[in-house]
């Protein structure tokens, strides 16, 4: 019902999407229920997160304050239905790129802000090494998830007929691994490092396996149909990027804006060329941005990387000189 | 003086009655139509507007996904709308066990609020109040905390002779298939068939001598004799597939998880509260002097329940029993809180593979809708049974 519901409140939305965050002077941003280090809610309601700050990155890149967001909790099931329908103007929510997504679901997959893979998390005292060692076992995942048939797949492929004990909230699912229901508990290795940190009591009880048996690439989805916000949204991550690239930072970002001599740096934060018109903004929406919330580098440390709680490393999600695979297209 | 009231006439103006009745109703039918073709015609263009893919053919493609317990053997290489039967049967599976017990449980609670013991009595009402007022969802939830936290791990689950329970479920001994199983169920077909004729001529003989006879215990002895008698002549297979210890958990032999007991157990004890209160109105709609004139005969107070308030009362409980029926079966789709495979977990499944929303929930409602339709007809029928014939 919910779905329905939804779908017939979209023909109320008309316009483009840039246009009616203006006129609302607020930008909707489809957000996790809550999954520590992307995006939860603390005890005073404010959202962090580096999915937050996306969304916090695009409102001061558009409406000029990273604080006018307006923050929708979505499980994995309503999450598309509520873009489609117009009821958040970017989803901004750990959720996997794929050819279905891309091609049937009416959305765009715009750039990818953590390369991730599936992974399994058992508790210490089960003894169990390896992914190869559940043979027969059951498995908590979440519904509605690329995990759950990535787990299919890998069960299929190697012959362990796993049996998967699917539920539809994350809490649920993570209730039933930590209560002793299943052997492990599969999702992807980010969101394991954030549930061992965040809900297990004692987090060196849980040992994450050290198969990944998926390719995850997590970034924000927009409506099809709006190039302009598609475009936005896609050049405000690569900014971050490419800001990260030429050392610039929430700090020295309004130093360089006088200062540089660097044309890039000159193009990127708009003392130079104007960017911003061809996107439809002003010439300092990528300033603000990174003033906002910093470059990609300092996002990253800030909620997930080896200093925060969740202690992830950076690995794939360097940047392409430095180690990673994270390659902004050029922002000029 | 009043004239005599006149035959009214079939003419189609607006002063008949019937015919501004009809008008009426035409109306609103094309009200309705309207409205329903605009939402699905706005639904259609939004979602060809946006890109979105719609039609059922997804479901002849192929699933991918497994599911952790079904009644048959299914695949993830399998279609979806072999998924989605999956997920239906183990609906049905809930519901219909669940029905089968809450009318156990129910009517033996309905019944207890009408004990002479006062420990009986308090029991019954103190059980209704309690889990009547409980939303649901919260006890399926209790239920499975119950099974998941206080139940020892897989690897060391209590042992009840051949029977293990851990949070793995209750696992149990099944038997082995084999021929001389086929010789046991027509041996129980032939008790079937026995016990009724055995009813058929104790009920002539009592009433022609007014010498009662066991009409319960007798023929239950007669089926389960005759079910012996057969599985012998079959040779007697005895071979078990017992459940055994493996290292993290439980194999081999039947299982009934956690997630399916919960759902069970949760719906069941709600759904019986309600039922006992139907039962209990029921009973108490037959007029006193039925019982004491029960009593003036000499039965006692369980023939007196039995044969005289039960089946009078039986005629006021079906239909709001049959409400709770349609209950118990819809509350169901609750399982997917915790983890149970049912129709609704599966169609979210399915909704998030494919996209096809509107179509997923099409289906859920459908099957809703017939399951519901279906038990209402069957209990329908059955009031017209046991309704009051006059003759």
């Amino acid at each position: 019902m919910v779905a329905l519901g939804a779908l017939w409140s979209a023909t109320a939305h008309a316009g483009k999407t840039l246009d009616g965050i203006k006129a609302r002077g607020q930008v909707v941003c489809g957000v996790n229920t809550g999954l520590a280090g992307f995006s939860a809610a603390d005890s005073s309601g404010k959202w962090t997160g580096l999915d937050v700050d996306v969304c916090r990155a695009v409102a001061a890149a558009t409406l000029g304050d990273a604080e006018k967001v307006k923050y929708v909790p979505l499980n994995a099931q309503a999450r598309f239905t509520a873009l489609q329908s117009g009821e958040v103007d970017i989803l901004s929510r750990n959720t996997t790129f794929t050819l279905t997504r891309d091609a049937s679901l009416g959305l765009n997959q715009t750039a990818v802000t953590y390369y991730d893979g599936q992974g399994f998390m058992v508790p210490v005292k089960s003894k169990i090494k390896s992914a190869k060692q559940l043979k027969g076992q059951t498995v908590c995942v979440q519904s509605g998830t690329t995990t759950e048939k990535n787990l299919t797949d890998y069960s299929k492929a190697s012959g362990l007929g796993i049996k998967p004990i699917v539920f539809e909230k994350l809490e649920a699912a993570e209730g039933a691994y930590f209560a002793g229901r299943c052997i492990a508990y599969t999702t992807d290795a980010s969101g394991l490092a954030s549930t061992r940190n965040k809900v297990a009591k004692n987090p060196a009880d849980h040992l994450i396996l050290p198969e990944l048996i998926s390719k995850e690439p997590l970034g924000p989805l927009v409506r099809r149909g709006d190039d302009e916000w598609f475009a936005i949204v896609k050049w405000t991550v690569y900014g971050l990027l490419e800001a990260e690239e030429y050392g610039v930072t929430s700090a020295n970002v309004d130093e360089l804006k006088s200062s540089s001599k660097d044309p890039v740096v000159g193009r990127l934060l708009g003392s130079t060329e104007d960017t911003g018109k061809l996107l439809g903004l002003d010439k300092e929406w990528l300033a603000r941005a990174v003033k906002a919330t910093g470059n990609y580098g300092e996002i990253f440390e800030r909620n997930v990387g080896p200093k925060s709680a969740l202690q992830l490393p950076r690995g794939l999600n360097n940047l392409w000189n430095k180690g990673g695979i994270q390659y902004a297209y050029p922002v000029r | 003086m009043s004239t005599p009231p006149t035959a009214p006439k079939k003419s189609w103006s607006w002063r008949s009655q019937a015919f501004r009745g009809l008008i009426y109703q035409v109306i609103t039918i094309a009200l309705i139509a309207l409205a329903v073709w605009y939402l699905a015609n706005n639904t259609i263009t939004n979602m060809k507007l946006r890109g979105i893919q719609s039609g059922f053919d997804f479901l002849t493609g192929s699933a991918g996904f497994d599911i952790g317990e079904s009644l048959f053997a299914f695949d993830s290489g399998e279609p979806y709308w072999r998924a989605f039967l999956v997920g239906l049967t183990n609906t049905l599976r809930v519901a219909v066990l669940g029905i089968i017990l809450t009318t156990i449980l129910g009517t033996l609670i309905g019944v207890g609020r009408f004990s002479r013991n006062a420990l009986v009595r308090g029991f019954c009402t103190v059980y209704v109040e309690f889990f009547r007022n409980i939303p649901v969802l919260l006890q399926l939830l209790m239920w499975y905390l119950m099974f998941t936290e206080l139940l020892p791990a897989a690897s060391e689950p209590w042992a009840l002779g051949p029977l293990f329970l851990s949070k793995g479920g209750l696992s149990f001994p099944v038997p082995v298939w084999a021929s001389g199983h086929v010789w046991g169920a027509w041996g129980l077909l032939v008790g079937v068939v026995a016990a009724f004729a055995y009813r058929h001529f104790a009920r002539i003989s009592f009433e022609k001598t007014g010498v009662a006879k066991s009409m319960l215990l007798a023929p239950i002895a007669l089926v389960l004799a005759f079910g012996v008698l057969g599985w012998l002549l079959g040779g007697a297979p005895t071979a078990l597939n017992r459940p055994v210890l493996g290292e993290f958990a439980i194999e081999n032999g039947g299982a009934l998880t956690p997630e399916f007991l919960s759902v069970l157990l949760g719906l069941t004890v709600y759904t019986a509260a309600f039922v006992s209160e139907v039962v209990r109105g029921g009973i108490q709609s037959v007029a006193l002097g039925q019982s004491e004139a029960a009593a003036a005969l000499g039965l006692s107070r369980g023939h007196t329940m039995r044969l005289v308030m039960l089946p009078q009362a039986l005629r006021v409980i079906i239909p709001p029993v049959t409400n709770q029926y349609l209950n118990l079966t819809k509350n169901s789709s609750l399982a997917v809180a915790i983890g149970y495979p049912d129709v609704v977990s599966i169609a979210n499944t399915a909704l998030n593979q494919t996209g096809r929303a509107v179509e997923c929930i099409a289906i859920i409602m459908v099957i809703y809708l017939s399951t519901s339709l279906f038990t209402s007809i069957l209990m329908n029928w059955y009031n017209t049974r046991s309704a009051i014939k006059e003759r």
